[in-house]
């Protein structure tokens, strides 16, 4: 390990540690964003992703509900969300939910990611009754809903304490929780962009209360807005503590910031060099974290294939009509298919595992 | 894996590979053992952390083409619906633009159109040199033997005639894979490999400079793509005429060629193959056109040392259904977000003042 050829010679004290899998801290971390030296970087994370994995590269066969884009957080970053009576606002019924789980349900489908606004006019039967709707239609299918924001919300309307409406939902049939609206946690930049969300604690509180409580969750972060490297690092090390309690977290998912159609659309695009130096970080700073993803529809399905040697060994879902970041602009595809998703991975020189919510490997 | 260490080290001690070198590195050297090799390289050759891009149109003055290659979305049988050639208003008005936003040469290139004699050719580079202060980078090998042949003239004589009416260079397209098992399937009306080989000797040897291209992700075997890089370093060690080597992926949307398109890592890898095997051509493009932004800039770990061109306009691989855009802020941005520093050059590699 020590013949690695390094450019930037300030990494050299990150390969020692990596070498004795001793933590990185801080300073590293800022490092690991600040450095141009890609090549240099992604030779550390991909050490540490081949001492995990190997070769291996996970996907999972899933569909994506949106079930409304109403939304009274009015996040600065977001263009997905509508007020109530706005064109182009939309709730799903039941029904509507059903109508769209049977139109696949011919294909071998794991995982029903399941994310939605902040909508004031439904009742927290409404999410019980979607989950319990999902699950009846998908048995075996894993239901993994609602971020941390949407958790706290329901606890609000239904007049329960977090815990008891994680209990509900997951009696209703909530099996995970994805790892969205953690944005970047740090008072400056919530006060700027997303002032009515909750913050840092409360984010915290919700998914250890989920963890506590049998759920498993994915962590995310919202980058290339008007962050900074430190904020990012402080971001990562909130998880990785929270991660050492619990030990809840599945998965950490950097998100590509998209600025088309928000109010921040001044906003370039995040580059490759970013975009790949998040994969990296998460890969070396979030230690105790099992999966890092390259979320393809933010980043691009050639970019995400690349990032499989940056660290990433996981490429997320076959996904069938994102709807979030397509409203931003993206101009990844809307979704891929098993075979493509097979073909990408082998042609980057990996194995392709199939993987349930809860990374088990599915035989096909 | 003993033999990958073998041509690593001789890569890191700065020496030449062969054929059997490229291959083993292409089909299995890691892709950040690439990078770092291809890095090498690079840095070899242009040790200041510079890269360049150039401001430019391209100009298809014609989509009507007989050739029929199954790889194309942009041609046209004849004049039937959709067919056109380019008027001198129009040529005019696209030179002026580009003018006007800092562009330095126009990119020319069309189908082979039996509709258009000799004579038009040398009328329109004229017309474009009376009137505009612009290099013309134009006409590709294929059109230059279809010119040849029409006008029954020698390659030589051909060249001469358009080098007098104001042809600056010779852009590397038609080269596709340059191995006659490959174009005989996938083009098969147009030229041989010697055939393209042979203008771009003769284009050296008046004094033209060239780039080279190859478009692979189609038929193609590695052995093909090493084959086409190993005869470019050839003619370049007999002329030293070419400026650059463009790898790009072939775009399978509305063309008669059912593929699976090249995926980013395998476009990555022949781009670094590219980069150690043509240790003899100086400049190394990323296709932003065919990749996008995003690899494009990563292509720069991976030896390419130039982005291309702006260009404005941009028909033939659009015709394919892939339409990226990288408007020049953009190119600088990325550039010297990868830590570089970007130059704004001109056909012939040299910086351009940017006012």
């Amino acid at each position: 390990m020590h013949n690695i050829p390094l450019s930037d010679k300030r990494l050299r004290s990150i390969l020692d540690k990596l070498t004795d899998e001793e933590r990185l801290n801080f300073d590293d971390g800022c490092l690991l964003y600040s450095s141009t030296d890609l090549i240099g970087k992604a030779r550390l994370a991909d050490f540490v992703r081949q001492r995990k994995y190997g070769k291996k590269a996970f996907f999972v066969y899933n569909q994506h509900i949106n079930y409304t884009n109403v939304c009274k957080n009015n996040c600065l970053f977001c263009a997905f969300s509508r007020e109530e009576d706005q064109e182009g606002a939309f709730t799903l019924s039941a029904q509507e939910v059903r109508v769209q789980l049977e139109k696949r349900l011919g294909e071998p489908i794991r995982e029903i990611h399941v994310v939605g606004g902040v909508n004031p006019s439904l009742p927290f039967e409404y999410y019980l009754n979607l989950i319990e709707t999902i699950k009846s239609l998908r048995p075996d299918a894993a239901v993994k809903a609602f971020t941390a924001v949407e958790i706290d919300y329901f606890s609000e309307i239904a007049g329960l304490s977090v815990t008891e409406t994680i209990l509900r939902l997951k009696e209703a049939g909530l099996s995970m929780m994805p790892g969205g609206g953690a944005e970047v946690m740090n008072d400056r930049v919530r006060q700027k962009l997303f002032p009515r969300k909750i913050g840092r604690e409360k984010w915290l509180e919700v998914v250890k209360t989920a963890h506590l409580n049998g759920l498993t969750s994915n962590a995310t972060m919202l980058y290339g807005h008007i962050e900074t490297i430190e904020e990012r690092v402080r971001h990562l090390i909130s998880l990785r503590e929270l991660q050492d309690e619990t030990g809840g977290f599945s998965a950490f998912i950097p998100l590509a910031f998209h600025s088309k159609n928000t109010g921040l659309s001044h906003i370039p695009s995040t580059t490759a060099f970013d975009d790949l130096s998040n994969i990296i970080a998460a890969r070396l700073m979030l230690d105790n974290f099992d999966h890092i993803k390259a979320y393809w529809v933010m980043i691009g399905e050639k970019l995400a294939q690349l990032a499989l040697s940056f660290g990433a060994d996981d490429l997320d879902g076959t996904i069938i009509e994102e709807k979030i970041t397509h409203m931003a602009g993206a101009t990844s595809a809307k979704g891929l298919t098993r075979d493509e998703m097979i073909h990408m991975i082998k042609a980057a020189g990996f194995e392709p595992i199939e993987r349930d919510s809860f990374y088990n490997q599915v035989n096909i | 894996m003993h033999h990958l260490e073998n041509i690593f080290k001789k890569v890191n001690s700065g020496s030449r590979i062969d054929a059997d070198d490229a291959l083993i590195l292409l089909n299995h050297a890691g892709i950040l053992d690439l990078a770092d090799l291809a890095s090498l390289v690079r840095k070899k050759l242009h040790p200041e952390p510079i890269v360049t891009y150039v401001v430019d149109r391209n100009i298809n003055y014609t989509n009507i083409c007989k050739s029929g290659c199954r790889f194309c979305a942009f041609y046209h049988d004849s004049d039937k619906a959709g067919g056109y050639v380019i008027s001198e208003k129009d040529l005019a008005a696209k030179i002026r633009e580009t003018i006007s936003i800092g562009g330095t040469q126009i990119l020319l290139q069309g189908g082979l159109n039996p509709t258009i004699h000799f004579k038009d050719y040398l009328k329109m580079l004229r017309f474009i040199k009376d009137n505009f202060e612009i290099h013309i980078h134009g006409f590709s090998p294929p059109e230059i033997l279809f010119m040849a042949e029409k006008s029954s003239l020698t390659i030589t004589e051909t060249l001469t005639k358009l080098m007098e009416a104001g042809l600056g260079s010779i852009p590397g397209g038609g080269a596709e894979i340059l191995v006659d098992d490959v174009r005989n399937q996938i083009s098969p009306n147009k030229y041989l490999s010697e055939q393209w080989l042979d203008v771009m000797r003769t284009a050296h040897k008046l004094g033209l400079k060239t780039t080279a291209t190859m478009m692979f992700g189609h038929i193609e075997t590695n052995e093909h793509i090493i084959e086409h890089l190993i005869k470019i370093r050839d003619l370049q060690k007999e002329t030293g005429g070419f400026t650059a080597f463009i790898p790009w992926t072939f775009q399978p949307g509305n063309t008669r060629l059912e593929v699976t398109e090249a995926t980013a890592v395998e476009y990555l890898r022949v781009l670094s193959v590219s980069r150690l095997v043509l240790d003899n051509v100086m400049n190394i493009q990323a296709s932003w056109v065919t990749q996008g932004e995003k690899i494009a800039q990563t292509a720069l770990i991976f030896g390419a040392n130039d982005l291309g061109s702006t260009m404005i306009e941009e028909n033939v691989v659009a015709a394919a259904g892939v339409k990226f855009r990288l408007p020049k802020g953009e190119m600088i941005r990325l550039i010297q977000d990868a830590g570089y520093e970007p130059r704004q050059r001109d056909c012939f590699y040299n910086a351009v003042e940017t006012g």
